[in-house]
C-alpha cells in the first residue's frame, strides 16, 4: 500500500568484505517526509547500508529503487546527482573561511567579473533564515559551536543539489542537549519540505524524540522497521543487542554491594581547593578506595577539566593534593601513571588510540612509558600482556598486531581501557568512556568499573548521560558553570540531579 | 562497520615495506646491466675490492648516515633541513682543531713546515672527532629546542640553522677553506679495507640506530609521538623531549656525515661541504618507504633508498650525461618512485585492475 510513497527501497542488499559478511539480505524502506531512525550496535551493518546508498560501496546482490526507478548507484557523485546527501559524524567544513563562503562556495554569484560579497552574505543569510537559524555569516565557521558547524554543514549539503534524501550520521554524538533540540528543529522543518530523513544514533533517547520510524540492524542483518510509537524502548535495547538486559539488574546489585566495602576512613586522593582561572572553579573533593564518584553537569560545565586536573594535563593555579597522604608536587600525565592515575580522555581519536600502532603497542604504550626508555617489554611479554586485555575484555580484532584504526569505535575504547588497567592503577578516571558506543559495550563498560572499585580501586565516572551516571555511580558531584555545585550520595532521584545541573533546584 | 579494503591494501603494503625501495635499486641496476658494459666489473687491488659498485656505496655512505638520522625525525613528524649546514659546521671544527695555526695572517717557517708536515695535528684524532661530533649534537638539540619546545613548525625552525650554519662554518675558520694535511684524518673516507672504510661506518651506524630504537623503547615512542603526539603525552610520553632526542641524534649523524665528506677531500670547504645533501637525505627516507607525516619507520628502508640516489647518480655518470643533466633524471627517478607510494595512484592501479570484475557484478 505505501509502496507508492517510497523514495528508497532497497531489497535484498548483500555485501561481504574479507571475511565478514557486513550485510545479509537487508530491506530498507524509506517513505518520503519521514525520519527514519537506523539503529544497531558498533558492527551492526549501518555505516555498510550507507555506504552502499551514497555509492561508496557497491553490494553484491539486491537491488536499489530510487524515486520510482530502479538505480545502480555508481559514485558519491551519482548519489548527489540523484539527490541523497549525507552529513558525517566529523564536520567537514573550512573552518577557517566564513559561513557565508562555507555555504556558497563554488556557486558564489559574480559581480561585473569578480564576486559580490555582499550578495554571497545575503544568500547565505536567507538561506539559514529558512531554517530558523540566525547567524552572523561573516564569521569564519571554526568561531561556531559543533552544532552549528554541523547545521551549516547539512544546509550546504542542501545547497549542492536538490536534496530529497538527507542522511544524518551521528550528528549529535558531539553535541549538548540545547544544540541538539536546534539540530532537531532543523530536521523538522526539512521534514515538512518533504524531505526524507535518515537518522543515525547510539541516542535511544533522540531515536524516541524525532524519529517517525525506527530501522533495527544486527551483526548485517535487519531486524525490522517499527513504529517509533509502538515500539517500547525495552524492546528496542532488546532487538538491537539480542538479548535482554539482566546485566543493568546485575549491575544494580553489584553497585549496592560494593558501596558497603568503601571505608570511609580510607582516604585515597584529597584534593583540596584545586582550581585553574578560565577552566574551573577551585574544588575540593575526597576519593575512597572502592569508590565510583560520578561527575554531572553540561557540555562545558567542568566536569572534562576537574579529570585534565588531576591527571596533569593541565596545570593547577590554587590549591593542594594529597594521594595517600602524600602531598602531590608535580603534576604531569607521567608523573600521574607513576603515582598510579590513569584516565581515558574525552576524545579518544585524538588523545586516546594512537591509530597507526597496533592494538599490542597501544596497549602496553602506558605501562612502557612509566618503565622508561631502557626497560623495554620483551616482545613475547608485550603479547601476553595485549592477549591478556583482548580477552578480558573480549575486544573483537582478529590479533594483537591488527592496527588500532582498523577497529570500531567500542573496541578502540577498550583498546584504551586495556592500556590503562595494564598500569594496574588505584584511580582510574573514564571521560565519556562511552560515547558513541553500542549498547552492549556501554553495559561491559559499566560493569567493568564496578569490578574494579570491587577490587579496592577507586573510579571518576564522567558522562553526559545521567541515566549512565546514576548506575555505576556510588556518589555523584554536580557541576555547572566551571563550579562544583553539589554532592550527591545514597538514593537519588535523576530529576533532582537534572534540577541541579539546570539551576533550577530552588 | 570498517571497509576492508584500504585493509588489505594496508596489510600488503606493510607486509613489503622493503618492497619498493628494493626493487627501484633492482631495476636501476637492470638500466645498468643492459647499457653500461663492465658496470658490475669488480677489479682486486691490493686485495681490495674496486668498481662501480663499490663506489657507489663509498660515496652513498654520507647521504645513508644524513638518512639515518633523517628517519628518526621525520618519524616524529618534523623535518630536519639543516644537516648540510651542520656537516659543514662540523668539517669546519674538525679542521680548525688540527690546524689552527692557519687563522695567523703571518705564519713563521717552523709553524709552515710544521702545518704541511702529515703527521702533525694539533689536538688528537680522538678528540677532533669527539669535539665535532658534539658540536654537530648542539646543533641538533639546538633544533630540537626551537621544534619541540618552541614550537616553530620544524620547516621552519630547521630552516634558521640551515641559512645560518654555512656562515657559522665560515666563522669557525675565519672564512679560509683549510687544508687537511694530517694523514691518519683522511683516512677516514680515503683507508680500504676490503671495502672503504665509510662502508663500516654506515653499517656500525645502522645496527647501533637499530638497536637504540628497536632494544629500546624508544623507536616505539617516536612512532607514537610522529602519529598521534596527543595521545602519547596523554599516555605518559614526554613528546617534547623525544622529538629533542630525534633532533639531536640526526644532528649527529650529520657529524659523522661531515667528518666523512671533508676527510674525503681533505679540506674544509664551508661552501661546498653537504651542499644540497638534506634534500637528497629526505628523497632517500621517503624512497625508502617512511611517511613524511611521520609513525612507522623503517631505518634500512631510508638506507636502500640513500643507495636509490647513489646509483642513478653514478649510472648516469657511467653513461656520460652531463653534470647538470644528471639532477633532472635523479628528478625523474625520485617521481616515479613517489608516484608509486601516492595513495591516489595506488587506488587509481586498484580500480584499474579491479574493474572488470567489477562491472560482472
Amino acid at each position: 500500500m505505501a509502496e507508492t510513497n517510497n523514495i528508497i527501497t532497497m531489497k535484498g542488499i548483500c555485501k561481504t568484505f574479507p571475511g565478514v559478511q557486513a550485510l545479509k539480505n537487508v530491506d530498507f524502506h524509506l517513505k518520503q517526509g519521514e525520519i527514519q531512525a537506523l539503529v544497531g550496535e558498533n558492527g551492526a551493518g549501518k555505516s555498510t547500508l550507507i555506504k552502499v546508498l551514497t555509492g561508496i560501496e557497491r553490494q553484491e546482490q539486491g537491488t536499489i529503487t530510487f524515486d520510482g526507478k530502479e538505480v545502480a548507484i555508481r559514485s558519491t557523485h551519482h548519489a548527489q546527482e540523484l539527490g541523497i546527501s549525507t552529513v558525517y559524524q566529523e564536520v567537514n567544513l573550512c573552518s577557517n573561511l566564513t559561513v557565508a563562503e562555507n555555504i556558497m562556495i563554488g556557486r558564489e554569484p559574480m559581480k561585473l567579473g569578480s564576486i559580490d560579497w555582499k550578495a554571497v552574505n545575503k544568500q547565505a543569510e536567507q538561506i539559514l533564515d529558512e531554517l530558523g537559524i540566525s547567524i552572523d555569516v561573516t564569521q569564519p565557521v571554526g568561531s561556531y559551536s559543533v552544532a552549528i558547524q554541523q547545521m551549516v554543514a547539512i544546509v550546504r549539503a542542501l545547497e549542492i543539489s536538490s536534496v530529497k534524501v538527507l542522511i544524518l550520521d551521528e550528528p549529535t554524538s558531539s553535541l549538548d542537549t540545547h544544540e541538539t533540540e536546534q539540530l532537531f528543529r532543523v530536521m523538522c522543518q526539512l521534514k515538512s519540505k518533504g524531505i526524507a530523513i535518515i537518522f543515525i544514533t547510539h541516542f535511544i533517547g533522540q531515536v524516541y524524540e524525532i524519529s517517525d520510524r525506527i530501522t533495527v540492524l544486527r551483526n548485517g542483518e535487519w531486524i525490522g522497521t517499527y513504529q517509533t510509537d509502538s515500539l517500547p524502548r525495552l524492546e528496542l535495547i532488546a532487538k538491537m543487542i539480542g538479548r535482554s538486559l539482566d546485566a543493568y539488574d546485575s549491575m544494580q546489585k553489584s553497585k549496592i554491594e560494593t558501596s558497603q566495602h568503601i571505608k570511609k576512613e580510607d582516604v585515597l586522593l584529597d584534593v583540596k581547593g584545586l582550581g585553574l582561572s578560565g577552566s574551573i572553579q577551585p574544588f575540593d573533593l575526597e576519593l575512597h578506595r572502592g569508590e565510583v564518584v560520578g561527575l554531572a553537569g553540561l557540555l562545558g560545565s567542568g566536569r572534562t577539566e576537574i579529570a585534565r586536573l588531576l591527571f596533569g594535563v593541565d596545570q593547577p593555579d590554587s590549591g593542594s593534593v594529597t594521594m595517600n597522604n602524600k602531598p602531590v608536587k608535580d603534576f604531569s600525565p607521567l608523573e600521574s601513571i607513576g603515582r598510579g592515575i590513569a584516565l581515558c580522555p574525552e576524545d579518544r581519536k585524538a588523545e586516546g588510540v594512537v591509530g597507526e600502532l597496533t592494538v599490542r603497542e597501544n596497549i602496553i604504550l602506558a605501562l612502557q612509558a612509566n618503565r622508561g626508555y631502557f626497560k623495554y617489554l620483551r616482545q613475547q611479554t608485550q603479547y601476553e600482556i595485549a592477549d591478556k586485555y583482548i580477552k578480558m575484555l573480549k575486544i573483537a580484532t582478529p590479533s594483537a598486531d591488527q592496527v588500532v584504526n582498523n577497529l570500531s569505535g567500542g573496541n578502540q575504547q577498550k583498546v584504551i581501557l586495556a592500556r590503562w588497567l595494564a598500569i594496574n592503577p588505584q584511580i582510574l578516571i573514564l571521560d565519556e568512556p562511552t560515547r558513541g558506543i553500542d549498547v552492549g559495550t556501554k553495559a561491559e563498560i559499566q560493569m567493568l568499573v564496578l569490578s574494579l572499585a570491587e577490587e579496592g580501586k577507586a573510579c571518576i565516572f564522567i558522562s553526559s548521560e545521567l541515566e549512565e551516571v546514576l548506575r555505576t555511580s556510588h556518589r555523584i558531584i554536580v557541576l555547572r558553570d566551571q563550579q562544583k555545585v553539589k554532592e550527591f550520595s545514597g538514593e537519588v532521584e535523576e530529576q533532582s540531579i537534572m534540577k541541579t545541573m539546570a539551576g533550577s533546584e530552588e | 562497520m570498517k571497509s576492508f579494503t584500504p585493509y588489505l591494501l594496508w596489510k600488503k603494503i606493510s607486509a613489503s615495506k622493503l618492497f619498493f625501495p628494493l626493487s627501484a635499486l633492482a631495476l636501476i641496476l637492470l638500466f645498468d646491466l643492459i647499457f653500461i658494459p663492465n658496470f658490475f666489473a669488480i677489479q682486486v687491488r691490493d686485495g681490495n675490492l674496486y668498481g662501480n659498485l663499490v663506489d657507489i656505496l663509498r660515496s652513498g655512505s654520507t647521504v645513508c648516515i644524513l638518512a639515518i638520522g633523517m628517519t628518526l625525525v621525520i618519524a616524529t613528524g618534523g623535518i630536519d633541513l639543516s644537516v648540510g649546514a651542520v656537516m659543514a659546521i662540523a668539517a669546519s671544527v674538525a679542521a680548525l682543531m688540527m690546524n689552527p695555526y692557519v687563522m695567523a695572517t703571518v705564519l713563521s717557517p717552523e709553524t709552515q713546515r710544521l702545518i704541511n708536515d702529515p703527521t702533525f695535528t694539533f689536538a688528537p684524532l680522538w678528540a677532533v672527532i669527539a669535539v665535532s661530533l658534539l658540536v654537530a649534537t648542539i646543533c641538533g638539540l639546538w633544533n630540537g629546542v626551537l621544534v619541540a619546545y618552541a614550537g616553530i613548525p620544524a620547516m621552519v625552525g630547521t630552516l634558521i640553522l640551515m641559512i645560518s650554519g654555512r656562515g657559522i662554518a665560515q666563522l669557525i675558520t675565519n672564512g679560509i677553506r683549510i687544508q687537511i694535511f694530517y694523514e691518519p684524518f683522511s683516512y677516514i673516507a680515503n683507508l680500504w679495507i676490503l671495502v672503504p672504510f665509510p662502508l663500516y661506518i654506515v653499517v656500525l651506524m645502522l645496527i647501533l640506530t637499530w638497536l637504540l630504537t628497536r632494544k629500546t623503547s624508544l623507536g616505539l615512542f617516536i612512532e607514537s609521538v610522529g602519529a598521534n603526539a596527543r595521545s602519547s603525552f596523554f599516555s605518559g610520553i614526554d613528546e617534547k623531549l623525544i622529538k629533542l632526542l630525534a633532533y639531536a641524534f640526526c644532528g649527529f649523524c650529520a657529524g659523522v656525515a661531515g667528518l666523512i665528506a671533508s676527510s674525503n677531500i681533505k679540506t674544509s670547504d664551508a661552501n661546498n661541504i653537504g651542499l644540497m645533501l638534506e634534500l637528497d637525505a629526505i628523497l632517500a627516507v621517503v624512497i625508502g618507504g617512511n611517511l613524511m607525516t611521520g609513525g612507522r619507520f623503517t631505518l634500512l628502508g631510508s638506507v636502500i633508498g640513500a643507495l636509490v640516489m647513489q646509483a642513478t647518480t653514478i649510472s648516469m655518470y657511467s653513461i656520460g650525461v652531463p653534470a647538470n643533466a644528471v639532477m633532472a633524471i635523479k628528478g625523474l627517478v625520485v617521481l616515479l618512485v613517489i608516484l608509486l607510494y601516492s595513495k591516489q595512484v595506488r587506488e587509481f592501479m586498484y580500480r584499474l585492475t579491479t574493474q572488470n570484475r567489477g562491472n560482472r557484478l
